[in-house]
């Protein structure tokens, strides 16, 4: 077990070195730089700004440079936020971002697999179509439109919520971001919960369980339950990546102070570094995540354990 | 008939299934008695409804299932009976062994805490007061080590050691009747023979009534005391042993007991040149390894064979699941990566790649085990037995291609009609069939036949080995073929060879294999086949 993590953060390194150089020589052939901007600025300040931040070096100086520092830690100040470095904004927007994305984590998680195992239970009933069409909804509504109408409806119709804002970061700034941002994920949840559900419903060790006269509680939730969860542990490190850096749509609308929105104005400013910092913050999350999962799998299934 | 003295009495049972293609009538109203420790065997052919009978009864049907009727249990009807009350009976008073080993256990949990369940739930104990008596069953059904195979998992058990563990499971809460649904099927011969031992031994002992669900006729007449035979969801015909094997009153049951296959082969004459020729084959296997880490073991599944097969030849190769017998079979066609000298008509094909061999894999065939797996669910049958040609014979035309589609399965006893219609439209006798004529329609001259029967009922069998012999006369071909079966084997071949863990351990002329062998598992096999008493 302890070998296999060390295998594995030991084959992270590749991974993020991988992703670091096609991130940094993709966002330099994108057309446009960070100090291109509508007015253009007059020659001589772009040259010492130029200077200043080394883009006048040929790109191999700029690219080995950039990893001397990302390898002590330093991914460079951000072009844009001038006064900040890039690890400065996400060591302050990461925070906001963890906490609403936990949430709606164990929201999306938890909701999912208990409606998509009820909806597993009735298949082909009313409650089940009921059930996956609302999943359906869930995926195809972007949170563009969930996130307003939820606003409208709670915090503007029946004012019982507040709109917007962190606060004091209590539920009630929490509640309706979170559902906003688990509602496609939960979605998810339940559809790969249904169907390896059925599945698992239908295999010859549960008809074993039945014939032996288990009662229906351990059967599903002994028996079908641990063998259906394993595609959905699967899910759960992407989406659990996803969700913990934030999101650009949610954190906007909301006006939470995440590290959602960096990745959006990173990108459309060419702030070179604040992107290149975004990639690595979800490259280190995805790793980790698969890691985690992987162990998980390994609990739940024999089959897979990890010497 | 007094109802109480029977452990099981059931009246007008019916099973129906709704389909998209409307109501399917899988048991239509039977009669069935099982008087205490007795051991009744219900026979019939897939399709006959045997399984679904107790499957009805256990409350175990697909939910597109329905049961009506009546089935009671000493006297307490179980049709219709609310769950909670059927749940104190399944698993205590009536018990199921299945045909899956493989698969009926659950994989994630070990099979102490599985053969534990049944007695926690039924007898209100706790895991731990539960293992006393967990290891007691482990003892009692033979599994070696009970001490540390109790936290073993089922991947890590063979399939004759987890029928053993649902044999335990089975036993837990010392029931009145056990039902065994084809206990056996799925289990090697001699590992068969062990398993039915252990049964009869542990019926001696706790005095169980079994009711035993079968296609093997062979099993049923040295285990069973009364027969029912079923066909088509109802009972043909019902009596003891000797009634029904010295005496059966219907037709279906005579083929069945005829059903064994007979007939032999004669062997080519002396002078027959050699077709194809295998010396010292040997396949290894990768165990282990990742995508950066060398292989940590190899597994040798065929080690150093030789074949020789003539023209007009047909070889029998048996052995039991593992035995590298199916692996020689790919290996003799350069089918994977192998060693040793091969040799096909006059040439050397040792260092034949790929490409090389492509144009002598016309003459080369191949007929798999499973008709359902082996054939594409997504093209017609005449897709699916034309397509050799458009690789081989490129230069036919469409129609011509349809006319060699129409007799190839008019030889292999089809209606030509058949070409338009999907594989699923089909019984599983006439996919391999279809399985046939997509080998026959190249004309090969050797055509290994992997276990070509095994998925099939007994009468099926029978017709298939018959059209095979058939087209082996007509087309002068040489087969290889592969079958853990010795029944099958001694009809069809006139040479065989036996394999052990990869190593041929007997080989001869079929006669005297079958009736001198010299070797004690040649022996050990035979015994288990022929003579289960």
């Amino acid at each position: 077990m302890f070998h296999f993590v060390l295998r594995r953060l030991a084959s992270a390194v590749p991974t993020l070195f991988i992703v670091v150089t096609l991130s940094f020589f993709l966002m330099r052939f994108a057309p446009g730089g960070p100090f291109n901007l509508e007015r253009p600025l007059p020659p001589a300040t772009m040259e010492n700004l130029m200077k200043a931040y080394h883009l006048d070096q040929p790109l191999w100086n700029q690219y080995l440079q950039y990893l001397k520092n990302a390898v002590t830690g330093d991914f460079g100040p951000s072009y844009i936020y001038k006064d900040n470095t890039i690890a400065e904004l996400i060591g302050k927007g990461l925070p906001y971002s963890i906490t609403l994305g936990s949430y709606a984590l164990l929201l999306a998680l938890f909701g999912g697999v208990i409606i998509g195992t009820i909806a597993a239970l009735r298949q082909n009933s009313f409650l089940d179509f009921l059930i996956m069409s609302i999943a359906t909804v869930g995926v195809t509504v972007p949170n563009f439109v969930v996130g307003p109408v939820l606003t409208l409806v709670f915090a503007v119709l029946l004012s019982l919520l507040p709109a917007g804002g962190w606060g004091d970061g209590s539920w009630r700034f929490l509640i309706l971001p979170m559902i906003a941002l688990a509602l496609p994920q939960l979605a998810v949840f339940a559809r790969l919960t249904r169907g390896s559900m059925i599945e698992g419903l239908h295999t010859d060790h549960i008809r074993t369980a039945r014939a032996y006269g288990l009662p229906p509680r351990v059967v599903v939730i002994t028996h079908a339950m641990r063998g259906a969860l394993l595609p959905v542990v699967s899910y759960l490190a992407p989406c659990a990546a996803a969700l913990l850096t934030g999101s650009a749509v949610v954190e906007s609308i909301f006006t939470i102070p995440g590290v959602g929105r960096y990745f959006v104005l990173g990108a459309i400013n060419r702030d070179y570094t604040l992107v290149m910092g975004t990639v690595v913050l979800v490259a280190i999350f995805v790793i980790v995540f698969n890691l985690l999962v992987d162990i998980l799998y390994g609990l739940l299934d024999p089959r897979v354990r990890h010497d | 008939m007094d109802m109480q003295a029977n452990v099981l009495s059931v009246r007008g049972l019916k099973v129906d299934f709704t389909t998209p293609d409307g109501d399917v009538k899988a048991v239509k109203g039977i009669d069935l008695d099982v008087k205490p420790g007795e051991t009744l065997a219900v026979v019939g052919e897939s399709g006959s409804g045997k399984s679904q009978t107790m499957m009805g009864i256990m409350g175990l049907l697909a939910n597109n299932g329905r049961v009506t009727g009546s089935a009671k249990y000493r006297g307490q009807e179980l049709i219709g009976l609310p769950l909670k009350s059927l749940n104190e009976v399944r698993g205590a008073k009536i018990t199921m062994i299945f045909q899956e080993p493989m698969t009926s256990l659950d994989p994630l949990y070990t099979i102490g805490r599985q053969i534990a369940e049944p007695i926690v739930h039924h007898r209100g104990v706790s895991f731990k007061q539960a293992k006393v008596r967990v290891l007691e069953l482990l003892k009692l059904v033979g599994i070696p080590d009970p001490e540390r195979r109790i936290n073993s998992y089922p991947h890590e058990m063979s399939g004759g050691q987890r029928q053993r563990v649902m044999i335990a499971m089975a036993l837990a809460n010392e029931p009145d009747l056990l039902i065994a649904d084809e206990p056996t099927t799925a289990l090697d011969v001699t590992i068969q023979a062990q398993i039915l031992d252990l049964l009869r031994e542990l019926q001696k002992r706790f005095g169980m009534a079994i009711v035993l669900i079968t296609h093997d006729l062979g099993i049923v007449k040295h285990f069973a005391d009364r027969v029912v035979v079923m066909r088509r969801g109802e009972v043909v015909e019902r009596g003891d042993i000797e009634q029904i094997f010295e005496h059966p009153k219907e037709d279906y049951t005579r083929m069945l007991i005829d059903a064994v296959p007979s007939g032999a082969k004669e062997p080519p004459e002396d002078s027959a040149p050699i077709i194809l020729e295998g010396r010292n084959v040997a396949v290894d296997f990768a165990i282990g390894g990742g995508f950066f880490t060398r292989a940590t073991k190899l597994f040798r599944a065929v080690d150093g064979v030789t074949v020789r097969l003539k023209r007009g030849q047909t070889i029998g190769i048996v052995g039991e699941s593992g035995s590298g017998k199916s692996t020689l079979g790919r290996a003799l066609l350069r089918l994977l990566p192998s060693s040793g000298h091969y040799h096909f008509g006059d040439k050397n094909i040792s260092n034949f790649d790929r490409s090389a061999m492509r144009p002598l894999r016309k003459e080369l065939q191949l007929v798999f085990q499973d008709p359902y797996g082996s054939l594409s669910p997504r093209q017609t049958v005449g897709e699916i037995i034309t397509e050799g040609l458009l690789i081989h014979e490129s230069q036919l035309s469409r129609a011509e291609r349809d006319k060699r589609a129409i007799a190839a399965l008019k030889e292999v006893g089809l209606d030509p009609a058949a070409r338009n219609r999907y594989p699923h439209e089909f019984s599983g006798g006439q996919r391999q069939r279809i399985a046939i004529a997509r080998a026959m329609i190249l004309k090969p001259k050797v055509v290994i036949l992997d276990e070509p029967t095994s998925a099939l009922d007994r009468s099926v069998q029978g017709q298939v080995i018959e059209l095979l012999r058939d087209l082996q006369e007509k087309h002068g071909l040489s087969y290889i073929f592969i079958s853990h079966d010795l029944a099958v084997i001694k009809a069809m071949s006139d040479y065989v060879i036996v394999m052990k863990n990869g190593k041929i351990v007997e080989e001869g002329e079929t006669e005297d294999i079958f009736d001198t062998p010299h070797h004690t598992y040649t022996k050990t096999l035979l015994a288990a086949a022929f003579d289960l008493e």
